[in-house]
């Protein structure tokens, strides 16, 4: 078992928990992600890394609910379990592996949408340790759902940006770098998106016309995180490439958005089913014809 | 009088039935037919069912022993061979190791030798018999990588020696393909599985789960820091191959780990489970082995019209003949000597079907199997929604990547001693599919019994 220490919400819709997980926090690494399971029913379901403590032996994860599986994790407190925290899991984000001379040339922004600001958070914080200050965007769709904000302002140049303008700049983050890049006078030759895979793709876009070379993290479907199914397939470039092993970061010119936007709901219909069972658990009786529920 | 050139009859469930829900197809034999079968057996002077079994078990000492009755002492007899008889008896291909070799099939049927196999552990099970454990702890700590066959023979043999063993598993459950990937209408999971992993546990062996070696723990830190003195790595084979053929990566293809990992590990068949399965109205397995038959009868156990496409004839199929042979009476249907060039898709990104092309078999290959070429302008569609890739599979390059001084072939299987289990690096051992590729059970329940037997000699020095 592995013991939740903290759980916090770090907006409406966003939970944080700091979990013991010893193994992990002694090797973890920034861009590299965890899998969780809440009980033996449950999903295996893939995280990415927030912070660690190597000493303390945790990790940090930070959740939205979107199917049946993150909203029964929702319910966990303080003091609950995981039954299972493995890790971690996928490669190290490139810019650890990079020449530390090479790296102190980089100019870095970092693109952060919505959930995926958490996961950004390690990467800055530890160029900042290493003597690096980066640029960061944090976009998201109101003031309310803008998280880690304090964080990232110790690590970081910080822009805000969001989708109404209730807070920092208006507009989505694409708009924040092209201003940043045409009319604010900044140069950048490395660019790190992670958040929704619409986001990243329309990040992807912008950055290729100015030749910005671009590091996105994906999050296909996942089943066990070590290669051995087969179910987070991406196509980058002309090669088929299992994000869990070989990513999750890829050079996001080569990533073929469009296919791994299709597969993300592939389950739909089926955790559709597994949502309104979790809702409404025992008066749950079907009606789909599919589920087995009415049998 | 029962006719001695055939086998006692073994009961199933019924086909049509049985094509709908998760139960054990085979119920395997009760005493009085366990024992009668074992009066067919000769007790042949210079047993050759024994050379068959890939773990020299005692086949006609314990076949003896049921005949007489004396059925805990035939399970003692296995156990001195075998760790998982109960496993064995279901999943051996028998018909080409111990049975296949019997004197008895020479003119008739060979002896039922794997339903009798069963029979005795499913009995020592139900009445609380263990085997044997370690006479005293001898203080030297040893890591077992994986959980399945290998490692958890290994690990067995170890703890009955007095050795200190600790089992590292990538998965949140132990098993290997016991547990992923051979599913529950074939080896039951709770009844079978795990009863027997209960008792390498019962030997004093520690598992821990959710520990993938190369990345949560190397295998120079297990020795460095955590003062293990030899390794013994059972990781298996289980990385899926694909085709590369167009429409691949469309959404209703799986590879066959994706799909019966979802519904064995995941047990996602069930409705109290949460993981999804998808359930394709008409299914087409691409490949001929064990995996691809497992694959096949999960999607028509899901309800769906299946179809197995496989590149050579009927008499090539690598799976077990009794598989074949079952899936076959449950109305799974196979489309042989066809091969795929074409996943079809539909606007949405959905498999909406896959184009085939017929097959003729010309010279032999390397592996002695005829040849199968490609028939021109045959080319024909199958309409499916579903496609599950069965194509074999490779080891997980995760632990030889990691591990300095560890040597690999060309195929990443690790380059181990097959009668030591040594590897190229000092202290660490290994066994089983990472080694050999995809096999059998047994096999990989040998090279962990072999390794045992090494890291005991190794140890010793
Ligand atoms: C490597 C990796 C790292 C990840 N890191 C994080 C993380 O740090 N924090 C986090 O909250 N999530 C993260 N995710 C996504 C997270 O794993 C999924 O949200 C989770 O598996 C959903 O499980 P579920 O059963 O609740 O819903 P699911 O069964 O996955 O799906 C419900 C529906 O939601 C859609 N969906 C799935 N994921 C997302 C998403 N991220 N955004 C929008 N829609 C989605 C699916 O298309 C599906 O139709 C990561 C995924 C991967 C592969
Ligand atoms: C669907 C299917 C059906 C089959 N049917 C039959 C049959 O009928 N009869 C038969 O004889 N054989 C059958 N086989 C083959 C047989 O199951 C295998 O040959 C056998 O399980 C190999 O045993 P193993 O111990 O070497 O590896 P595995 O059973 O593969 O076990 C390896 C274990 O190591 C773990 N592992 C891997 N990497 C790491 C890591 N880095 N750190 C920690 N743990 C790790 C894995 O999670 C796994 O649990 C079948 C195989 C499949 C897939
Ligand atoms: S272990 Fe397998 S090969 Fe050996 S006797 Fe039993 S069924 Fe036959
Ligand atoms: S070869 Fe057949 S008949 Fe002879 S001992 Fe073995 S099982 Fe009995
Ligand atoms: S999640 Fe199974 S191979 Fe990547």
């Amino acid at each position: 078992m592995f013991p939740i220490l903290y759980a916090d919400k770090l907006a409406a819709n966003i939970y944080r928990m700091v979990v013991h997980a010893p193994r992990v926090a002694k090797r973890c690494e920034p861009g590299q992600f965890i899998i969780v399971r809440t009980d033996e029913e449950g999903e295996r379901i893939p995280l990415t890394i927030c912070d660690y403590d190597r000493e303390k032996g945790t990790v940090t994860i930070v959740f939205q609910p979107v199917g049946a599986s993150t909203t029964q994790m929702t319910n966990l407190k303080e003091g609950d379990a995981f039954l299972d925290f493995v890790g971690p899991l996928g490669r190290p984000s490139d810019l650890l592996e990079m020449d530390p001379e090479e790296l102190k040339q980089k100019k870095i922004i970092f693109i952060a949408g919505g959930v995926g600001t958490a996961p950004v958070y390690p990467q800055v914080k530890w160029l900042h340790e290493h003597g690096i200050t980066a640029d960061a965007i944090i976009g998201a769709k109101n003031k309310d759902l803008v998280i880690l904000e304090d964080e990232f302002s110790a690590v970081c140049n910080l822009y805000i940006t969001t989708d109404d303008g209730s807070y920092g700049r208006e507009g989505m983050v694409t708009k924040c770098l092209e201003d940043l890049i045409e009319k604010e006078g900044k140069e950048y030759n490395h660019c790190v998106a992670i958040g929704p895979m619409i986001m990243m793709k329309f990040v992807c876009k912008l950055t290729e016309k100015y030749n910005l070379p671009t590091i996105v993290s994906m999050n296909p479907v996942m089943v066990d995180g070590t290669g051995m199914c087969g179910a987070c397939r991406l196509t980058v470039g002309d090669e088929v490439k299992f994000a869990c092993v070989d990513g999750p970061e890829f050079d996001g010119h080569k990533v073929d958005f469009d296919q791994a936007m299709k597969r993300m709901t592939m389950y739909k219909t089926e955790e559709g089913r597994a949502m309104l069972k979790a809702q409404e658990g025992d008066t749950h009786h079907g009606g789909c014809g599919n589920c087995g529920g009415d049998k | 009088m029962a006719d001695v050139l055939k086998k006692v009859p073994v009961r199933e469930q019924d086909p049509k039935v049985r094509a709908t829900n998760f139960e054990e197809v085979c119920y395997g034999y009760n005493k009085e037919e366990a024992m009668e079968e074992a009066t067919r057996c000769i007790n042949c002077k210079n047993p050759r069912c024994v050379q068959g079994c890939p773990v020299s078990i005692n086949i006609p000492k314990f076949i003896q022993e049921l005949k007489a009755g004396e059925i805990e002492a035939a399970y003692n007899t296995i156990s001195e061979s075998s760790a998982l008889p109960a496993v064995c008896g279901r999943v051996c291909p028998q018909e080409s190791q111990c049975e296949g070799v019997c004197i008895r099939g020479i003119k008739g049927e060979p002896v039922s030798i794997g339903k009798m196999e069963r029979f005795v552990a499913d009995w020592a099970r139900e009445n609380g018999i263990k085997p044997k454990t370690a006479e005293q702890k001898n203080g030297h700590k040893v890591a077992v990588i994986g959980a399945g066959p290998a490692g958890l023979t290994c690990a067995g043999d170890l703890a009955r020696l007095g050795y200190d063993v600790t089992i590292f598993e990538a998965l949140h459950k132990a098993g290997g393909v016991l547990s992923y990937g051979i599913p529950e209408f074939r080896l039951p999971k709770s009844a079978v599985v795990d009863k027997e992993i209960e008792n390498v546990k019962s030997l004093g062996v520690q598992i821990e789960t959710d520990v993938i070696i190369g990345k949560s723990v190397t295998i120079d830190e297990l020795m460095e820091q955590e003062g293990f003195e030899a390794v013994f790595i059972g990781s298996g084979a289980g990385l899926p191959m694909f085709m590369h053929i167009p429409g691949e990566n469309a959404m209703g293809v799986f590879s066959a780990n994706e799909y019966l990992t979802r519904s064995n590990l995941m047990k996602a068949y069930r409705d109290d489970y949460m993981t999804p399965i998808f359930r394709g109205r008409k299914v087409a397995v691409v490949g001929g082995g064990n995996v691809a038959m497992d694959a096949a009868r999960t999607a028509l156990r899901l309800g769906a019209e299946v179809h197995v496409v496989y590149r050579r004839s009927e008499e090539e199929l690598p799976a077990r003949v009794e598989e074949v042979h079952h899936a076959k009476e449950e109305g799974i249907i196979f489309d042989l000597l066809c091969n795929p060039v074409e996943i079809l898709v539909n606007d949405d990104g959905w498999v909406k079907g896959i184009r085939c092309i017929r097959m003729e078999l010309g010279e032999p290959d390397e592996s002695g199997r005829r040849r199968p070429v490609p028939v021109e302008g045959s080319e024909f569609e199958i309409d499916v929604d579903t496609v599950i890739m069965s194509l074999g599979t490779s080891p997980n390059p995760l632990i030889s990547s990691t591990t300095v001084g560890l040597d690999v072939n060309r195929k990443k299987c690790i380059i181990a001693n097959e009668e030591t289990g040594e590897t190229s690096k000092n202290a660490v051992f290994a066994g089983g599919d990472a080694v050999t590729g995809a096999a059998t059970v047994i096999l990989a329940m040998g090279a962990g019994k072999a390794a045992a037997k090494g890291i005991h000699e190794f140890l010793s020095k």
